[in-house]
Parts: structure tokens; C-alpha cells; sequence
């Protein structure tokens, strides 16, 4: 599904991903943890394409496509979904033209033909069902007003509606109380399938008590120092990062 | 012709004298009189320079400079008119009113064109419009062919009105230079839908100027959606008078044209009248437009509220003046002001001149301004969840219109404008 090698990258000319070599294969979850600042976020918008993330080696191929060489647009298009740590808000765009544009977009993309209002609602209705969620959300602007929660929420829902092969959460777990973590997880979870894979990033084994990994990935100053099975996350929980620096 | 009395203050002038026999009213002293007073301020005064404060940031030398012919010697054409927007519909070609493409059917009040009625205007004609103070009112009043004339009686709900302006597109430049006057009396109410439209090719100028009066407790809703063509110029007046507990609300939106100045003037004449006056410019290539109000709260316990939002790519320009004198009467005046922009090129330019006069000690007004580009997170947001990239800047620059236009209560009005909105964006403008 993804495969990462040799990805440096720098911000505003300073270097953050020092060479990651990454895979994970169809149907897999992994987890990345690690400190502030080891570059979690920069390899979530590396793959996402953000401007002013600067790749400087390396590749990342999704599924033997060369994702690095894709508008963002045209990576969402193929199955990539950036959950974001912080949501942004759309003053003035509903949530429910908003999805329903996102959606056809790919759609279009991708030869798909487009989900007139009437069908967007059915399925729109459906995912929020499922995700014990209000119709309100359709109603509102986009994030606006929206609390913390509320705004993991909807990018859940966003995911649930758009189907991605690749979902890559960025922090999604942060600020989350139990009951919203709960939502967050069983979201991916509701994914899980032979074609779906999730890049978990998280600073805390608690969203991965819900989103049971099959790897667990240690990145620490913009490389992978260690990897291992879900018993990597408890083993980091019981004795913090700098156990692993030390052992780096 | 001869190109140098054809252009400039001197070649309308000079078509004012070739006119004078055939302009209505000829036979109308009042007429007559206005227009020769209008005719030696025009004279003495020419167009405005940008030496003078409130043309500071519009250049009418473009307009001065193009030669023109006076609508009445060009007969245009009005077929191939879009479809109404409501029931009753006053279609304007070339600034005349065009009964045969009207649609006005019965109702409790009339709707004329002003030629016809001119015997009748003594007095109206004229009351609001200052055309010593605006030379391009001295021009309106100088060679005005026709116009719009609506009373409303007392008590009446007048529903809607769609006022259509369409330039016909002869081979030689019109210019056209309408009055329109429209007149609520005590506890009516009318909405009033107008659009203006024209040719791209065709160079034009559409100078209108409005006489608007609310009585007691009337309400007036004017909607403007202004799509001239790519060459015109529109330099429309308008001269709103609100007495005691009336409402004059005015949304203009400026999609179109090359040089475009709204001009709007209102008396808040009576106690707890209100005005609303919100617009939006959206602006591309090398256009023009230029929003000028002039609030004048002359009375207590009035309440005003502006806002106005603009859109400039390419090389365009835009400028927002505007000025609330609250005289010394006028206490517990509510007023605001706001203005804002929205650059997508670094080509573009606006320019925002806010002026408060108070006179009056217990008073709340202000105002502010913000200038800004498209937000980069935004854009990246939308990007990401699949939405190609003109596509993201058309949805976040009908997002910043989103809030103005959501204000708009008429639901036919708010269509009308949703429309020449999402018309408006085409990719790589």
C-alpha cells in the first residue's frame, strides 16, 4: 500500500525527516509515536503534500504510485486522507456542500459518476448513523463553532463518507475525551478491510488501546529508531521516549 | 462628427444643444429650467478630477476621454432578454423604458416609465438629486431621456419589482443616463430587484441616478446586481430619504463593467429610521469600481449598518469610501461600517477611506477594514479532501461573500445574487 524510503524533508530550510524507510502493506494499521518535535506531523503533511514541506530525497510510492510527484487534490483522488490534528475552520462553507464536493471530486477524478443531493443525503445520513452523530453537522459551517471533539468527529466523518485506502491520522487522539476516542476508533475500525490500510501518528498508547496496530514505529528526531508489535506501545507507555533514545 | 466636441464634458455638452427640441419635457418650463441649471453647473464644473477629495481614487478620464452618442438618436433592440425573476418586470433598453417588453400586469400601484409621465413630476422630479454638489448628476439632469416612476400607496405591500437595464450594443457608443424615482408612502413596502447588463464588446455609459423616498414606517428592499459589459462604464447616483421608522436597505453587487462608481447617498430623516447598505465588488483583469456612500443621520434614534466585502484579482481596483456624519440632533445614533478585501493577486489593489463626522454626544459608531489574502491552511484543507485547486479559491472566495449575501432576507433578491456570484468565478480569471 505505502512504501517510504529514504524520505528527508525540511521546513523552511531546516531539515526535520532525516531518511525514513516506512511500509505498510494492504490491510495493515501502523502506529507512529514519538516526543514533540521528532517530525510526526511533517511526514503526515509530506505525504498529504502541503506547500512549504520540502522534500529533498527519498520516495514514497501508495500502492506503485510515486505519491511525492501528485497535486494533493490528485493524492486524495487515488485514496490518501489526511486526518488533521487541527481541523481547519470554513466560515461561510456548509459542512454538507463541502462534503458533498469533496466526495464528487474524487468521484470525478476517478471516472466515478457524481453523487447527485439526494443520494449525498442518503449517504450521508447512513455514515452519521453509525457514527452516532447529528444531522446538525451537515447544517453548520465547516468546523465552525465546533469543539474540540466535535472537530475529530467530523474528520471522522469525512473519512467514512470519502472511503480512503490510506488514512493517515495526525494526532487525532489529542484533546479527545473517552467517549470521542471511543468514536475516532471505532471509526478506522469500521474501515478495516484486506484494502485499507491507516498510518496511526500519536504521542500516547491510549488511542491504541481502541486501534489495536499491527506495528508499532518509534520516530525520534526525523528517523524510525525503532519498530515492533502493539506490545511496543505499552512497553513505551511503562517507560517513556528517552529509554529508546538511550537505547538509539 | 468632430472626435473633439464628441468626447469629454464639451461633446455632451454639445449634444445637449442638439437635443435640447427633442429631450422630453421641451414644453415644460420646470424642465427646461432644471435642465439649464444643470447644464452651467456641468459646464463650469466638467468631469470630476481626482484633485477633488471625493474622486481621489477614481480616474474618470476614461470616461471623458471615449467619445459617445446620447441613447435618444441609437434604437436598440431588447430581444434576447433573460428570464424574468418575478411577476412584474420593468425592461430598460438603452435607458428607455420599453412598455412592449415589460411585464407590469395590474396591481395596487403603478409602474411608468417617466417620459410619459413627466406632466406629473413637477416638484418630485429633482427633489433629492443635488446635481450642484455631483457633476455627474448635473449630467443626468442635463440630458435624462426616461427613467423608472413607482408610488406605493400608504399601506400597501408592493411584493417585488425587478428593474432590467440591458445596453443594446448599437455600433456607436451610447451613453444613457436614466432617473428613476421611486416613492414609498406611509407603511408601504416594495422590493426591488435591478440588474444591468450589456454587451462585452460594446463601449458604453450608463449613468443613472436614483430618487428614493420612504415614508413613515415603509420599507424599501433594492437589490442591485450590476453585470455590464466588459467595456462599460456605469456611474450610477442614488438619493435615499427615510422618514420616521422606515427602512431602506440596499445590497449592490458590482460583478461587472470596466469602470464602475455606486454612489450612494441617505437621509435618515426621521426618528428610528434604519438603513442597511451591504454590497459586494468582484473584481478581475483591469476593472474599476468604487463604492461611495454618504450616511447622513439627521435624526435621533436611527440605526445604519454597512458592509461591504471586495474580490480583486488581476490588475483590478477597488475602493470603498465611506462617510457617516451624525448631526448634533442625532443622538443615540447606531452606526457601523464595515469594509473588506479580498486580494487573490498582488496585482490588485484597494483602496478604503472610512470618515466618521459626529456632532452628536451619545452615539455608538464604527468601523473597520481588513484586507486580506486567501488563507493558505484553507485552501490546503479543501486541497486535501480532494477539491482541485480553482475549485478550493472559488469555494473560499464564495465563502468571504457568503456572509454578506446570507443577510439578504429576499429569497428571489439572494437567488438573483447567488447566481451572478457563482457565475462570476471561472478558473485562471
Amino acid at each position: 500500500m505505502l512504501k517510504i524510503e529514504g524520505l528527508t524533508a525540511e521546513v523552511e530550510g531546516k531539515p526535520i525527516l532525516k531518511g525514513i524507510d516506512l511500509e505498510v502493506p494492504d490491510g495493515e494499521i501502523h502506529a507512529i509515536m514519538g516526543p514533540n518535535g521528532s517530525g510526526k506531523s511533517t511526514l503526515s503533511y509530506v505525504l498529504a503534500g502541503r506547500d512549504g514541506y520540502e522534500v529533498t530525497g527519498g520516495t514514497a510510492h501508495f500502492n506503485g504510485v510515486d505519491l511525492l510527484g501528485l497535486e494533493p487534490e490528485e493524492r486524495a483522488a487515488i485514496g490518501v486522507f489526511l486526518a488533521f490534528q487541527y481541523p481547519v475552520e470554513l466560515p461561510g462553507v456548509g459542512n454538507a456542500n463541502f462534503l458533498r464536493t469533496a466526495l464528487n471530486a474524487q468521484r470525478r477524478a476517478r471516472g466515478e459518476g457524481e453523487l447527485d443531493a439526494m443520494q449525498f443525503l442518503k449517504a450521508a445520513r447512513a455514515r452519521l448513523k453509525e457514527l452516532q452523530m447529528s444531522e446538525e453537522m451537515l447544517k453548520r459551517g465547516v468546523n465552525v463553532g465546533f469543539s474540540g471533539g466535535e472537530k475529530k468527529r467530523n474528520e471522522v466523518l469525512q473519512m467514512a463518507l470519502l472511503r480512503p485506502k490510506l488514512a493517515i491520522l495526525d494526532e487525532t487522539d489529542s484533546g479527545l475525551d473517552i467517549d470521542a476516542l471511543k468514536i475516532v476508533a471505532d471509526g478506522v475500525n469500521a474501515l478495516r478491510a484486506p484494502e485499507f490500510s491507516s498510518l496511526v501518528i500519536t504521542h500516547y498508547q491510549r488511542l491504541l488501546d481502541y486501534i489495536v496496530p499491527d506495528r508499532v514505529h518509534v520516530l525520534m528526531a526525523g528517523r524510525i529508531v525503532k519498530s515492533g508489535g502493539p506490545e511496543l506501545a505499552k512497553e513505551l507507555e511503562a517507560t517513556g521516549y528517552a529509554s529508546v533514545q538511550a537505547a538509539a | 462628427m468632430n472626435a473633439a466636441v464628441n468626447s469629454g464634458a464639451e461633446g455632451f455638452l454639445h449634444r445637449f444643444d442638439g437635443l435640447r427640441a427633442r429631450l422630453p419635457g421641451t414644453r415644460m418650463p420646470w424642465v427646461q429650467a432644471l435642465r439649464e441649471d444643470a447644464a452651467t453647473r456641468f459646464r463650469s464644473a466638467g468631469f470630476p478630477t481626482r484633485r477633488v477629495e471625493a474622486w481621489k481614487y477614481t480616474d474618470l478620464r476614461p470616461v471623458s476621454d471615449a467619445g459617445f452618442d446620447e441613447a435618444l438618436s441609437i434604437l436598440g433592440d431588447s430581444a434576447d432578454l433573460p428570464a424574468p425573476l418575478c411577476d412584474r418586470r420593468a425592461v430598460f433598453v438603452d435607458g428607455r423604458f420599453r412598455e412592449d417588453a415589460s411585464t407590469l400586469g395590474s396591481a395596487e400601484f403603478a409602474v411608468d416609465g417617466l417620459a410619459q409621465r413627466l406632466p406629473q413630476l413637477e416638484g418630485r422630479l429633482g427633489s433629492l438629486a443635488r446635481p450642484q454638489e455631483e457633476p455627474l448628476v448635473a449630467l443626468n439632469t442635463m440630458l435624462f431621456e426616461d427613467g423608472l416612476v413607482v408610488t406605493v400607496p400608504a399601506g400597501v405591500a408592493g411584493g417585488l419589482l425587478e428593474l432590467a437595464s440591458f445596453a443594446s450594443g448599437s455600433e456607436r457608443p451610447a451613453a444613457f443616463h436614466p432617473r428613476h424615482l421611486i416613492r414609498l408612502e406611509a407603511g408601504a413596502s416594495l422590493t426591488i430587484v435591478e440588474s444591468a447588463r450589456g454587451p462585452a464588446e460594446t463601449r458604453y455609459l450608463h449613468n443613472p441616478v436614483f430618487e428614493i423616498e420612504v415614508a413613515e414606517g415603509a420599507t424599501l428592499t433594492h437589490t442591485r446586481v450590476q453585470q455590464e459589459g466588459a467595456k462599460a462604464f456605469q456611474l450610477g447616483t442614488i438619493y435615499a430619504r427615510v422618514e420616521a421608522g422606515g427602512t431602506y436597505d440596499n445590497f449592490t453587487l458590482n460583478a461587472g463593467g470596466r469602470l464602475v462608481r455606486n454612489e450612494i447617498h441617505v437621509t435618515l430623516a426621521g426618528p428610528r429610521a434604519t438603513c442597511h447598505m451591504n454590497g459586494a465588488q468582484l473584481l478581475r483583469h483591469g476593472q474599476h469600481a468604487d463604492t461611495t456612500t454618504f450616511l447622513d443621520h439627521a435624526a435621533p434614534d436611527c440605526a445604519s449598518r454597512q458592509t461591504y466585502k471586495t474580490v480583486l484579482s488581476g490588475k483590478s481596483r477597488g475602493v470603498f469610501q465611506g462617510k457617516i456624519h451624525v448631526h448634533q440632533v442625532a443622538q443615540r445614533t447606531d452606526g457601523y461600517q464595515m469594509n473588506q478585501a479580498l486580494l487573490l493577486s498582488p496585482d490588485a489593489e484597494i483602496d478604503s477611506k472610512p470618515q466618521l463626522e459626529i456632532y452628536a454626544d451619545d452615539v455608538k459608531c464604527s468601523h473597520g477594514a481588513t484586507v486580506g489574502a486567501l488563507d493558505a491552511e484553507q485552501l490546503f484543507y479543501l486541497r486535501a479532501r480532494g477539491i482541485p485547486e480553482e475549485a478550493a479559491r472559488s469555494m473560499l472566495v464564495q465563502a468571504f461573500l457568503a456572509e454578506a449575501i446570507e443577510g439578504v432576507a429576499d429569497a428571489t433578491s439572494r437567488a438573483a445574487l447567488e447566481a451572478a456570484v457563482s457565475g462570476w468565478w471561472e478558473p485562471a480569471a
